[in-house]
């Protein structure tokens, strides 16, 4: 019987593996609804994560799809992770399914199996759910009786590495895509299923809203560049658009965030305080893709804050968004929220912090009721020079003003993140970084009169994207970026007064030309991703699973009879006039616009942020009918009753 | 030496009240962990409105003490915690409120207000029921017996220092097969003193192995029926809060 659960064959297999827990469900405030809710129409989906369970139950992205769904009455939506190689052994061995924690219903059962990917390595764990659901590796060999393979999530944005594996890529925001999707499904189940699963493809494609790969051929020239990306239907657009939702008030979601029994990279409830971000760093896809600006109001965020720790539990709150401390009213937030929780034991946080002393402030009043440990900011670049080019707008004279006030506040700790291959880069602008973290030292030992401050530089590669200004740049290849973090590493090293009280953290140069590789791949890089896989591969966002040779040598037999290889597609530089592989999906960004904006990185010309001056153009606007959402409304939390209203009900002698 | 920075306000109110708590750990929740477990209570504490006390310092922390929690894997229905208040609350009322904070599969049984002596004191020892999926009585019993009739049983567990050898068999003070599943299956129920290391039915299980050639097809379900002082007859054990009640009174 379809929908039927495999806990049964499951249980015995779950006593053979580490950390059980994460198999089993049952989590806070998840759902588990009858397989017929809505009899045989029911839509269902099952939503994944490719990645451990670990790190994919706190993801947002799934948390408010899923919930979305299943408020819907003829709908139903599960979850389902990657699972480790222990158990995918055992599951292989005793035929289990890939399966879903909410129901361990098999994933093969659902209408819709759609997958968010937030980083392109998740690609080989979604070859080993696939296999493991028994639904074919290529959309082509599919039949009406498996699900459709739908994509989401940043990395959707080039969906082409994958787009044999997919039957479709939705990009941009979900909430209302998978609704969308939902009616349409919903109909065509309705009316008995009228030309199969073609038939259903092609609605979904016609809403220009829903990227179909079938249904667009690619041709090549003979050099290996793209020659044309071309629609093969009636009706199917040329260019596929990002979803935006407007008014973010109106989506408080996850109302009811999922708590995990098992330990989770993100212990905390998030809020969602804004999306977009127009600071127009140029090596930042996020920023980038997910313009404009659109905020939640102060009293939005506090509704959500408020009844997401009713329902959680959590100890702490994250105030989530590319750049927080960009809220129009964050200081009011920070200091409502502070004063609500105060004496709660409830902590809030910040994800990542820009370089600027109201940063501190804010950072103050989040550490209000303790703990002030370490403070993380980006300049990202060390030299004056290449912060320009990324347009990172932050002097050195800034930077060293904001860790001194950091110092001063009472923080021991302060983490200073860069990246290492930059366009333009050379060893100087790295070896800068050295000079950059004595100053911080120097300055804080000042301003702190101690010694026992320290700062940690955190470094990795640069990894090109599509969809930003520089993706058309060559990336460093791994050699030379490891070589240039040696260099670095002995500058610091080998100071006497300072090199102690610095950290060094740095995340070698290998992974990132595989991440290179699949961020700005085409469809024939989906050879590379199947033979890795083939041979073995999963997992390849964790250090101890990822094998930089086994994609070398997948890399050089699958592209074999092209005239392209691994280096053509990282460390090459593109024309204005090539066409790249990501082209007919619009993020509304305007070609020009981001050619332009290259050109400008090389000339080091930085261009503002156009919530406070005049629009600069970048064409997301106008292309997609959107506009910047943002305060202040002028509003203040009031204080209020939180947590421990239980408390006179279990007051003694209250009955 | 780094000077200390001592958290800003008021030392945190002292502890009012302990309060006893029994409670289950069933189904699939038989999988997760002690770590596992005292997330969600401290999680479900916080939703419940418990006015728990809280340790001092930089990450003050709610005053919970474990008890001999069952492993990884077994179920239970019979693990036992304590915690402070800050405020008196009437016992009822946390057992409810507590139970509807945690997820179903990990059940509030009872809480009592705690008397003095140590709870760790009164457990004692262990009851444990184990089916063994896939073996018929006819087929354990000459196991039992001969794994009975020696005076040591040795096994090997791997622990956090390293493999560790111990005997198995002086601790088991009862060991029967007490049932038959609905699928024919032998259901066993073990009466284990608590001792160090502690000895758990899958230990029992392992050296009834190596002793008699008793070889499950699929991993048994085990679970803890009961655990606290030892019975005078040895043959089972008693209610570890039965002495909260009597000092204290239901009501607490
Ligand atoms: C919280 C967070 C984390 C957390 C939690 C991760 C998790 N499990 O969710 C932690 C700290 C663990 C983390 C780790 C990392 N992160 Co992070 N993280 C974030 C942060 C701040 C918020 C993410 C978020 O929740 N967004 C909100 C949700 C709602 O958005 P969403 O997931 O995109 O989902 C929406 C749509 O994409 C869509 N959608 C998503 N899935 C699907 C699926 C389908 C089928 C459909 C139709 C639609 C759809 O619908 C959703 C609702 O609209 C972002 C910055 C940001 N604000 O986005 C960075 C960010 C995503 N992280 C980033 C990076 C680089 C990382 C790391 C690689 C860092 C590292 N070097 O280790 C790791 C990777 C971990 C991993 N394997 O995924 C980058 C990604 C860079 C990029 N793609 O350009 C970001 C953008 C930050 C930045 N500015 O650089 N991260
Ligand atoms: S501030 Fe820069 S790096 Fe951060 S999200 Fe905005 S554009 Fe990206």
């Amino acid at each position: 019987m379809p929908g039927e659960s495999v806990f049964p064959a499951l249980e015995p297999l779950l006593e053979q593996v580490s950390k059980p827990i994460q198999y089993v469900g049952g989590e806070l405030n998840s759902t588990v609804k009858p397989w017929e809710v809505a009899g045989d129409e029911t839509v269902r989906w099952a939503l994944m994560y490719p990645d451990a369970y670990e790190v994919g139950v706190p993801n947002q992205g799934v948390m408010i799809l899923y919930e979305v769904l299943n408020e819907r009455p003829d709908a139903l939506a599960e979850r389902t992770y990657a699972v480790w190689p222990d158990l995918e052994a055992l599951m292989r061995e005793h035929g289990v399914p890939q399966f879903t924690v909410d129901g361990h219903r098999p994933v093969g059962d659902f209408d819709v199996f759609g997958l968010s990917f937030s980083t392109e390595l998740g690609y080989t764990n979604m070859l080993t759910a696939l296999d493991l659901a028994g639904i074919p590796l290529h959309a082509a060999d599919r039949d009406d009786s498996h699900p459709v393979v739908v994509a989401g999530g940043h990395a959707a944005f080039n969906p082409e590495p994958v787009a044999h594996f997919l039957d479709a890529a939705i990009i941009g925001d979900g909430e209302e895509a998978v609704l969308a999707v939902t009616d349409i499904v919903g109909d065509w189940k309705r009316e008995g299923r009228p030309g199969g699963r073609e038939e259903l493809l092609l609605r979904l494609a016609r809403t220009g809203g829903v990227y179909v790969p079938r249904f667009y051929d690619v041709t090549y020239l003979p050099d290996g560049r793209i020659q044309r990306v071309a629609p093969n239907r009636p009706g199917v657009p040329w260019r596929v658009s990002k979803h935006t939702v407007m008014d973010l008030d109106a989506w408080p979601y996850p109302k009811q965030p999922l708590v995990p029994l098992a330990e989770s990279v993100h212990e905390r409830m998030s809020v969602e305080i804004f999306r977009g971000c127009t600071r127009g760093c140029r090596f930042c896809q996020a920023g980038m893709i997910t313009r404009p600006v659109r905020e939640r109001s102060i009293t939005g965020i506090g509704e959500m804050v408020e009844q997401g720790l009713a329902a959680t539990g959590f100890e702490e709150v994250g105030l989530l968004s590319l750049s927080s401390a960009d809220h129009s009213e964050i200081a009011d937030v920070t200091k409502g929220l502070a004063d609500r929780y105060e004496g709660t034991n409830t902590g809030l946080s910040l994800p990542s912090t820009r370089v600027d002393a109201f940063n501190i402030d804010l950072a103050n009043e989040l550490t209000r009721n303790g703990r002030r440990s370490g403070l993380t900011f980006a300049p990202e670049g060390g030299s004056e020079r290449i912060r320009k080019v990324i347009n990172k707008m932050v002097s050195e004279e800034d930077l060293i003003r904001t860790v001194a006030a950091a110092y001063g506040a009472g923080w021991r700790q302060v983490k200073l993140y860069f990246m290492c291959g930059l366009p333009t880069e050379t060893d100087e602008d790295v070896l800068q970084i050295a000079e950059l973290a004595k100053k911080v030292i120097e300055t804080g030992r000042e301003v702190s009169g101690r010694r026992d401050i320290r700062c940690t530089v955190s470094i990795g590669g640069f990894v090109p994207k599509p969809h930003t200004p520089f993706q058309w740049a060559a990336q460093l290849g791994a050699d030379e970026t490891d070589a240039r973090l040696e260099k670095l590493r002995d500058a610091i090293r080998s100071d006497k007064r300072y090199g102690r009280s610095i950290g060094f953290r740095y995340h070698d140069g290998k992974p990132g030309v595989v991440e290179g590789l699949l961020s700005r791949g085409d469809r024939r890089v989906g050879r590379v991703i199947e033979a890795v896989w083939r041979g073995g591969g999963r997992f390849d966002g964790w250090s101890e699973h990822f094998s930089y040779d086994r994609w070398v040598a997948a890399a050089e037999q699958a592209l074999d009879d092209e005239p392209v290889d691994l280096a053509w597609y990282t460390t090459r530089e593109r024309e204005e006039s090539e066409v790249l592989p990501w082209d007919h999906i619009d993020s509304g960004l305007d070609k020009e616009w981001l050619w332009q904006d290259w050109l400008d990185a090389l000339d080091e010309t930085e261009v503002e942020d156009c919530r406070w001056t005049p629009c600069f153009d970048c064409g997301v606007c106008p292309q997609m009918g959107t506009e910047i959402e943002i305060g202040p409304t002028g509003k203040t939390l009031l204080p209020l009753t939180v947590l421990g209203s239980g408390r006179e009900r279990m007051a003694e002698h209250a009955h | 030496m780094a000077r200390q920075r001592t958290p800003e306000g008021p030392p945190p109110p002292p502890a009012v009240q302990k309060l006893r708590i029994r409670y289950a750990k069933r189904g699939r929740l038989r999988f997760s962990s002690t770590r596992d477990f005292s997330r969600a209570l401290e999680r479900a504490l916080r939703r419940a409105g418990v006015p728990m006390a809280f340790s001092a310092g930089f990450h003050p922390h709610p005053l919970i003490s474990y008890a001999n929690a069952a492993p990884t894997g077994t179920a239970s229905e019979a693990e036992y915690l304590e915690i402070r208040l800050a405020e008196r609350v009437a016992p009822e009322a946390v057992r409810d409120a507590l139970d509807e904070a945690l997820p179903d599969g990990l059940d509030v049984l009872e809480v009592r207000e705690a008397a003095p002596g140590a709870l760790a004191d009164r457990l004692e020892a262990s009851e444990w029921e184990v089916r063994l999926r896939g073996v018929r009585p006819p087929q354990v019993e000459p196991a039992l017996a001969a794994y009975l009739a020696l005076e040591r049983a040795e096994t090997t567990r791997v622990v956090k220092s390293g493999p560790r050898t111990f005997d198995t068999r002086e601790p088991v003070l009862d060991l029967r097969v007490a049932g038959v599943g609905e699928d024919g299956c032998a259901i066993l129920r073990m009466v284990v003193r608590h001792t160090t290391p502690s000895v758990r039915p899958d230990d029992i299980l392992t050296a009834l192995r190596a002793v008699t050639g008793l070889a499950p097809p699929v991993p048994p379900l085990v679970t803890r029926l009961a655990q606290g002082p030892l019975r005078p007859d040895r043959a089972g054990v008693a209610d570890p809060l039965a002495t909260d009640e009597e000092v204290v009174g239901p009501e607490g």
